[in-house]
């Protein structure tokens, strides 16, 4: 530094922001570009290998196509669903006051934190026996029954910011309750809905776990194709091809979603009573929360059946590897490797998203500093709607080499389940920090507090609850995670979501019975761990 | 004969989703046809309870409203003939300055045509000839409000009810808008209620004045007369007189 200049003239960020920026963007850009960005581009120039003929001769196939129409026709068909379910829930949960609205509003929630392979299983044992059972319908319930909440969730929260006074104004002029909803409120949750209607898309396009579960080999989407693909064909370049269009599409997809998003947060209005019109909304949504129930108890108490009666024969088998050694591990074994694994994947998305969040809690003056502070926001969205499966089928194929020898090594399924922790660490975390009143920080920085000081008596201090909050919830996350852990736990380490699907693969004997007892112990775990989360009362968390 | 009866009006309201507070207790209003009602009182009186509760869209704990004598306490509020105008206008954002003006009327079904010339005669009747095609987000606040009482009158109703219309405007524009205001009210011949906080604004409004103290209404009577006997200290000191 020059000394003998002038200090007024002279402005220069201070040595420690700029350390501190540098860690917070490079801390996640070196995970995610190592754990993400190279294995996909991995897998894309595998599916350009030999030119666009790969992509020629892939989508000639008539399954190719069939798949692609069936994975979109299936979420569109979800969304609409979803939304025309979703719409009068919202509107009872956020709108009016009732007594028991907290518990409600966590029994709505409930599907959307449950494992993945728990609501297939769920939905198997509901549907066995009846026409549904193996058909597109019963898929589409399946996926409407996990994604409801989304609807419930985004829109909801609209709903309560918006201004009823213009309802009022509304009904007053003569507007009949059905014309007040057509004319004034529909228009004005229109972005909310546009934004949960496409979220609920990119999960419906890109689940795996549950329609792996329920379609068999009739139905599936692109993600369960390259499942097979991979694991079944050994067919890798057309796995390419798909996991390249399904990035292609879920980019797509996640521009729209950033478009439609940026919605400020208004002031809640105050609930009010239930009024006569409201009925048809109230009937509506005591018929969806009820039959949110219903799989969800069919599971519980299929599950208690024995061969004589009720009891906890199935529960007591998870001490064992199942008929016809199914397994290679007893079942608790399996669960005490969920449970570490997803601790490790936890401790690692927190770390590397709160990194992220605080550098991109900053408004940096420099119009180039803030387009790529966007960027690096879009980047860390990524790995939510690029599909799972693609990202271990990606590991398999880069982190086999020196530098990053990881095939064998346990840390690759921590690894895979952070990465798709992370981005809900990062949503959680971020809209708590940019509420902080940057005043805060300078009036902190006037009565003396150095920057380290002033992040960590006012960013972090504010912060800890939504981390706590976000901690738990990518707990749940990675505990139920299956599309990448599925290609990347070993065969001696398997998680208990993947001795789930084992166990349904292999039914007859005990199996089946074990895999719905297995089922409810983690969709068990996982509900009390949302539950713990739920009474942080960050409301953040799983918003969009 | 009095055109409307509030009787007895109750209404309470949720706290904390539980438990319930009074907003207005056992209030009761009458008003004769063409009059202009003022309602004053201080914030958080009760006094925009009291016009919700008149236009339906409170639930009323008890009593009940009669016009021309018939019960209309469980008529639903659309079917009410009522207007109601918002401190901030509650414009509707997504639709334009002549879509506003002209909700009631393409409720009511009245022909495109016909529709257009009401519209404009009501924007020239409140000094915003041309301004149709305009976005409501374009327009000043004095504007706006200029906009919710022309779509407020669209559809001629029985009773116009104003919840303190001229409180979001700085002082000149008010005083403006309020003589602007019992001029376009007289000159309708609308029967009005008119909440507000400022007895300027009342005075210079309304034929007659109820004052409104914690949920009750304390006094009502000609606007001279509540300005020169108060009934109680409280309205005397409410009053600054």
């Amino acid at each position: 530094m020059g000394g003998d200049r002038d200090p007024v003239t002279r402005i220069r960020t201070a040595p420690s922001t700029v350390i501190a920026t540098v860690l917070g963007v490079g801390l996640p850009l070196a995970f995610l570009g190592v754990f993400f960005a190279w294995p996909v581009a991995a897998m894309i120039g595998r599916g350009f290998a030999d030119g666009l003929g790969g992509f020629a001769e892939v989508f000639a196939r008539p399954r190719t196509v069939r798949l692609i129409g069936l994975t979109l026709a299936q979420a569109a068909l979800a969304s609409v669903i979803c939304v025309v379910l979703g719409l009068p829930v919202a509107h009872v949960l956020y709108r009016l006051a009732f007594r028991g609205r907290a518990l409600v509003r966590a029994l709505v929630i409930l599907p959307f934190v449950l494992p993945t392979v728990v609501v297939g299983v769920a939905f198997r044992t509901l549907l066995r026996g009846t026409p549904l059972d193996g058909t597109f319908a019963a898929i589409l319930l399946a996926l409407v029954f996990f994604n409801i909440a989304v609807v419930v969730r985004t829109v909801g929260s609209a709903w309560e910011g918006l201004d009823p006074r213009q309802e009022d104004a509304a009904r007053v002029l003569g507007a009949s309750p059905a014309r007040v909803f057509l004319t004034i409120t529909l228009p004005r949750l229109g972005p909310s809905i546009a934004a949960a209607a496409s979220i609920v898309f990119l999960f419906c396009a890109t689940a795996f776990g549950v329609v792996l579960v329920l379609g068999g080999t009739k139905f599936g989407t692109i993600e369960t194709e390259i499942y097979l693909l991979t694991t079944q064909f050994l067919d890798l370049r057309a796995a390419s091809v798909l996991s390249v269009t399904q990035l292609v599409i879920v980019v797509a997809l996640l521009a729209v979603v950033g478009r439609v998003r940026g919605g400020t947060q208004r002031r809640a209005a105050i609930a009010r009573r239930a009024r006569r019109t409201d009925a048809p909304a109230i009937v509506a949504a005591i018929v969806v929360t009820a039959a949110l129930a219903v799989p969800v108890i069919a599971l519980v108490e299929r599950s208690l059946r024995t061969t004589t009666g009720y009891g906890f024969t199935n529960y007591a088998l998870l001490a064992g590897t199942g008929s016809r050694n199914a397994l290679v591990v007893p079942v608790w074994v399996a669960l005490g490797n969920s449970l570490t694994t997803a601790v490790q994947a936890t401790l690692i998305a927190v770390v590397v998203g709160l990194a992220a969040a605080l550098v991109l809690s900053r408004s940096p003056r420099r119009p180039i500093a803030r387009r790529a502070l966007a960027a690096f926001d879009g980047a860390l969205l990524l790995p939510l709607g690029v599909s799972a499966v693609t990202v271990g089928f990606g590991f398999l194929i880069t982190l086999n080499q020196p530098p990053f020898d990881l095939r064998s090594s346990p840390v690759l399924v921590p690894i895979a389940q952070a990465l798709v922790a992370l981005p809900l660490v990062v949503r959680t975390v971020l809209p708590v920090l940019r509420s902080i009143d940057p005043r805060l920080r300078e009036s902190a920085a006037v009565l003396g507090a150095a920057p380290w000081r002033v992040l960590r008596d006012v960013d972090l201090a504010v912060v800890a609850r939504p981390v706590l909050a976000a901690s738990g919830f990518a707990f749940a996350v990675a505990l139920g995670e299956f599309g990448a852990t599925s290609f990347l736990a070993r065969p001696d380490r398997p998680t208990l979501p993947v001795v789930i699907f084992r166990l349904i693969g292999l039914p007859g004997g005990d199996n089946f019975g074990m895999a719905l007892a297995a089922s409810v112990v983690l969709a068990g775990v996982t509900v009390a761990v949302i539950a713990l989360v739920e009474r942080l009362r960050v409301d953040t968390v799983g918003a969009f | 004969m009095a055109i409307l009866q509030a009787q007895h009006l109750t209404v309470s309201y949720l706290r904390d989703g539980r438990h319930t507070a009074l907003a207005i207790d056992d209030v009761s209003v009458t008003l004769d046809e063409g009059q202009v009602l003022a309602i004053l009182g201080p914030s958080g009186s009760g006094k925009s309870t009291l016009l919700r509760a008149i236009a339906g869209l409170e639930v009323l704990d008890s009593g009940r409203v009669l016009w021309q004598g018939d019960d209309i306490t469980a008529l639903p509020v659309h079917k009410r003939g009522f207007a109601l105008m918002f401190q901030d206008g509650q414009l509707f954002a997504h639709r334009t300055v002549a879509a506003n003006v002209a909700y009631a009327l393409q409720i009511a079904r009245m022909p495109v045509p016909e529709q257009r010339v009401r519209v404009a005669e009501l924007l020239h009747l409140v000094g915003l000839d041309g301004f149709g095609d305009r976005r409501v987000t374009e327009l000043s606040g004095g504007e706006q409000q200029r906009v919710a009482l022309a779509r407020s009158l669209a559809a001629r109703p029985r009773l116009l009810l104003l919840d303190e219309p001229l409180s979001s405007l700085d002082r000149e524009l008010r005083e403006r808008l309020g003589r602007d205001l019992r001029r376009i009210l007289v000159e309708t011949g609308t029967t009005a209620i008119f909440v507000t906080h400022d007895q300027g604004e009342a005075v210079l409004v309304a034929d007659r004045i109820g004052v409104m103290m914690d949920t009750h209404l304390v006094q009502e009577g000609p606007a001279s007369e509540v300005l020169e006997s108060p009934a109680t200290e409280e309205v005397a000191r409410f009053l600054g007189r």
